[in-house]
């Protein structure tokens, strides 16, 4: 990759100068299907051990792997989402490795001809800034089962509920610099697949894994020998194993050591890698053409039909908000960075003021959700309640000040704005009368300071509107009691 | 009727619709047959009770005019290759020993629905890697068939030995074999008998243990090409569970038999006169070709050049697809296990108890292969000439129907003969291998006999999915040679 990544405050100090970090990742994504990639089995999270294996993930003689195309549309769909060149035409191959947890001694993967090729990513990065990733690749490839060293003091056990799971390996451009953009790519990643609904994402069911490749630089330097860091399991942990791993190899090398390619484990306890396998011990995995499946054809057709279907994605979705709602990039990025949040946001500001809308969201709801740790599919306001609420300003029902405090109890007891409001009497008072009678009470009883504010002493307008205010119970319709009162102290 | 093992399938269905005898009682005929047989080594497991069950369902069946399937009442044999539910399938195997499935292949179940009668698992070379049934871990199959005046025991051809050796002895009237390089049409050669290995695609390969899964496909051995004709009838058709099996009308075999070969065009390829070839072989396929002429065939040289790569091109891609096909027999879920101190010495005690020399060859050749750096140079190459041979045969096909061959360089040869070449035991495959590498149907039809006594067989090869053109000129060479010979003793 070339200069025009780097950026200075990415770089990493080191005794000998300044050091540039480049990264790759491999996330492995289990695709949203209800059967595996090559058998009818279900797959389900946290089932009871091997109730969800069929005799052909199981690896039984005589067994044979029948592609599952739910498995294929939605690895294509991916392949849209990320912009990526689709292959008509792409081959599995059997990738050989003897472990107790991978039954056919073999895992059936796409090596040479992938499904999905070259594609982009864009990152959304801190201060509004944008930067592109390239996607190297997207293949097919089954999951292995699971090995429980826990159970028995000498045996393993072997749960194959995950035997033959389909999963999406998506391969990155090493064309990260810094750990902060490699959350933001897992990120973004994690966000389009959720739009597209081809994996849900979650690190902790293990249903999106990653890898990441680390290797450091001098500034100018030709690529630095790579560690491959693996199963990282968090965002969280990435960023920290980018860190330390960084660290170690400017140490390494400044100390007049070189960098061994090899596999390196994180260790979240210790927040820091350790070896696993170098090079030299790294498996041939013999990888040859799968001859009991055919070279998987698609129809260009079909994936013209697939790409009409997609859904808006969040690039697509923060452009219109920001052209057509008006909302600033910031805001409109908080918005989509999840489809849920993007979702509630347009059936809330459905018939309403998009801006006015938008920042109830982002400054009040999110930071209530963010304070009792739920999520916006959690929330105890629905998107309708919230259009509501926003609907009540709009019409001068009530102020934006006597809004917070519905909103309040709206978050506490779920009930909808308008019962709140006539239950409590939150009406604003748009009666210029009554909005009178308060005004020449207060002057009255305040005669010193009227002749101060005749005077000039116009900072003194504050203090009216507040008293006013305060004896009407904060009802009063700012922009009303602004006039009348103006007009009044004028005399 | 003295005997009714004698029948051929077909006399035996008219005799079950004619009421002439039940299906138990020709099922009782095999199964005595069977005990006197026991020498020959044919069935590692054999299913009496099943056989009997099945053949009192059959004659119901037929007592109460109950639809009646394509083989109701025909007892066959099994290759013990073909996972049959409950019943234990070993593929010649140690590591397999015991394994009983619970499930049944899909050509298996189709043979079981048109009302066939299993008699037994029939015996194999482990894994089908042979061509002499001598690495079954279950013992030698023993050839009914002798030399003239000596005694000594030969093989009966292989893999699918148990089979062609059960047909041959009139303990089955039809048996299934697997043919990867050659292992239907060299035993059924060696024993006097007909078996067909259908083109790729034709006949579903689920549940069958996986040798070479690009050239393996399953076919029928029996002692006539209508009775061929008829088991593939039914074992033929597309199966959703074998991404590999073609989705394609199966035409009615037994009737396309109308033996009319007037027209038809036959090629002789000049590739196949082999150095070493015998004059016993040479003269019986020229004779064969006369045969076919004599009754309206055009007899024409081509040529098929890459025949000569065809063994090592073979020998590279069956022991690389076998070596990851053979990956699953662990220790871990089923079969053999030999417990060890690690993972890692659990599988090599049960692979190295497990499997035998043959076998444990075969995966040596085709992971060195496979292996980084060898891959190209092996592999890559030997798929590169693979296409080339099927090539040879498209182009060759422009110009005729059918082609005839040698099934075999030789008649039956003895135990110890070709011991310790396996080279020279490959040779054996040297004249059916590129059918399996092209794809293409092939049949073998026994022809003559050589001089000292043993059946020589004459193998054709047809166009992809042409079947019907192959078992009808096959028919035709059959006619003319009107091979009656019995084995000694049957």
């Amino acid at each position: 990759m070339t200069d025009t990544l780097i950026n200075d405050k990415n770089l990493i100090d080191g005794r000998t100068g300044k050091w540039e970090v480049v990264l790759g990742l491999e996330v492995h994504a289990q695709v949203t299907s209800k059967s595996k990639l090559f058998s009818g089995a279900a797959t389900e999270f946290g089932a009871e051990p091997n109730t969800q294996v069929s005799l052909v993930d199981a690896g039984f003689p005589g067994m044979l792997p029948v592609i599952n195309e739910v498995c294929v549309e939605q690895a294509v769909k991916t392949g849209l989402g990320l912009k990526a060149q689709i292959n008509l035409i792409s081959v599995f191959d059997r990738k050989n490795y003897f472990y107790a947890d991978l039954p056919n001694g073999y895992q059936i993967s796409q090596f040479l001809q992938p499904i999905v090729g070259k594609g982009t990513i864009v990152l959304d990065l801190a201060e509004g800034e944008h930067r592109e990733v390239g996607i190297t690749r997207l293949h097919l490839e089954q999951d292995a089962g699971k090995s429980l060293h826990d159970q028995h003091p000498s045996k393993t056990y072997v749960d194959l509920n995950r035997a033959g799971v389909a999963l999406m390996e998506i391969v990155s451009e090493p064309d990260m610099r810094s750990s902060e953009e490699a959350a933001a790519y897992l990120k973004k990643l994690r966000s389009i697949l959720r739009y597209l609904g081809t994996c849900d994402g979650n690190m902790d069911e293990g249903s999106m894994r990653c890898d990441v490749n680390v290797s450091v630089r001098k500034v100018g330097d030709p690529l630095g020998t790579r560690c491959e860091i693996k199963n990282v399991n968090s965002i969280r942990y990435v960023a920290a194993a980018i860190e330390h791993e960084a660290r170690r190899q400017i140490e390494v090398i400044e100390e007049g050591g070189s960098i061994r390619q090899e596999t390196r484990l994180w260790d979240p306890g210790k927040g820091m890698t350790r070896a696993m396998r170098s090079k030299e011990q790294a498996h041939d995995y013999r990888y040859f053409p799968d001859p009991d499946l055919l070279p998987l054809k698609l129809d260009a057709a079909w994936v013209e039909s697939l790409k009409a279907g997609l859904p808006e994605l969040p690039d697509a979705k923060r452009a219109r908000f920001v052209k057509d709602l008006g909302l600033s990039d910031y805001d409109a990025g908080v918005l989509v960075s999840e489809k849920e949040s993007a979702d509630f946001y347009e059936l809330a500001a459905k018939g309403h003021d998009a801006k006015l809308t938008a920042n109830w969201l982002t400054s009040e709801l999110f930071g209530r959700l963010n304070a009792v740790g739920k999520s916006i599919t959690e929330s105890p306001v629905s998107a309708q309640a919230l259009g509501e609420l926003v609907g009540l300003i709009e019409d001068n029902t009530i102020s934006g000040r006597i809004a917070k405090d519905v909103f309040t109890e709206m978050f506490e007891t779920s009930k909808s704005a308008a019962a709140i409001v006539d239950e409590k009497g939150l009406r604003q008072v748009l009666d210029t009368g009554a909005i009178d009678v308060e005004i020449d009470k207060i002057m009255a009883a305040n005669a010193d300071k009227v002749a101060e504010y005749r005077s000039g002493k116009d900072k003194l307008f504050g203090f009216f509107v507040g008293q006013v205010m305060r004896a009407m119970g904060g009802k009063a319709n700012p922009a009303m009691l602004n006039e009348r009162l103006k007009a009044k102290l004028a005399g | 009727m003295s005997d009714l093992t004698h029948l051929t399938i077909a006399a035996a269905l008219d005799g079950l619709a004619a009421k002439k005898f039940s299906a138990r009682e020709l099922t009782n005929a095999h199964i005595t047959k069977m005990g006197q047989a026991k020498g020959l080594n044919a069935y590692i497991t054999e299913t009496p009770d099943i056989a009997c069950a099945k053949a009192d369902a059959s004659d119901k069946r037929r007592a109460i005019g109950d639809k009646v399937g394509a083989l109701d009442g025909i007892p066959l044999g099994i290759k013990d290759l073909f996972c049959t539910e409950g019943v234990q399938t070993t593929a010649g195997s140690h590591i397999l020993e015991g394994f009983k499935p619970t499930y049944e292949s899909t050509v298996t179940t189709k043979l079981f629905d048109a009302g066939a009668v299993m008699l037994g698992k029939l015996n194999l070379d482990e894994f089908a890697m042979g061509s002499s049934n001598k690495t079954s871990y279950f013992g030698n199959v023993i050839n009914p068939w002798k030399r003239q005046g000596d005694n000594t025991d030969l093989v009966p051809g292989g893999s699918s030995g148990g089979s062609s050796a059960a047909v041959a002895a009139r303990i089955a009237m039809g048996a299934t074999g697997t043919d990867t390089g050659g292992s239907i049409r060299q035993p059924a050669a060696l024993t006097g008998t007909v078996g067909i290995k259908p083109t790729y695609g034709r006949c579903s390969r689920w549940g069958i243990v996986a040798f070479a899964s690009s050239l393996d496909q399953a076919g029928p051995i029996a002692r006539s090409v209508e009775d061929c004709a008829i088991m593939l009838g039914v074992m033929a058709g597309h199966d959703p569970k074998d991404s590999t099996s073609v989705e394609m009308a199966v035409p009615d075999f037994r009737k396309g038999l109308t033996g009319d070969i007037r027209g038809l065009r036959i090629g002789i390829p000049k590739e196949y006169r082999v150095d070493g070839m015998s004059q016993e072989i040479s003269d019986l396929w020229a004779k064969g070709a006369e045969w076919l002429k004599a009754q309206g065939a055009e007899i024409k040289e081509i040529s098929l050049p890459h025949t000569k790569y065809a063994l090592p091109t073979y020998y590279i891609i069956a022991p690389a697809e076998a070596s990851s096909n053979l990956a699953r027999y662990d220790g871990v879920r089923f079969g053999l296990r030999v417990p060890g101190n690690s993972l890692d010495e659990m599988y090599e005690l049960t692979r190295a108890a497990g499997f035998g020399k043959e076998v444990k060859r075969r995966i040596l050749i085709g992971t060195y292969v496979l292996s980084a750096g060898y891959y190209d140079a092996y592999y890559l190459q030997a798929q590169k000439i693979r296409a080339l041979i099927l090539k040879d045969f498209t182009d060759a096909f422009k110009d005729v129907d059918v082609i005839l061959t040698p099934s075999t360089p030789s008649a039956a040869f003895g135990f110890h003969e070709n011991e310790d070449d396996p080279v020279q035991m490959y040779l054996n495959d040297v004249f059916t291998v590129t059918v399996n590498l092209a794809g293409l149907p092939g049949i073998s039809v026994p022809a003559g006999l050589d001089s000292n006594g043993l059946p020589l067989g004459l193998q054709m090869i047809g166009r992809a999915f042409d079947e019907e053109t192959l078992l009808r000129s096959a028919q035709a060479l059959e006619k003319a040679a009107n091979f009656t010979a019995l084995p000694a003793g049957v």
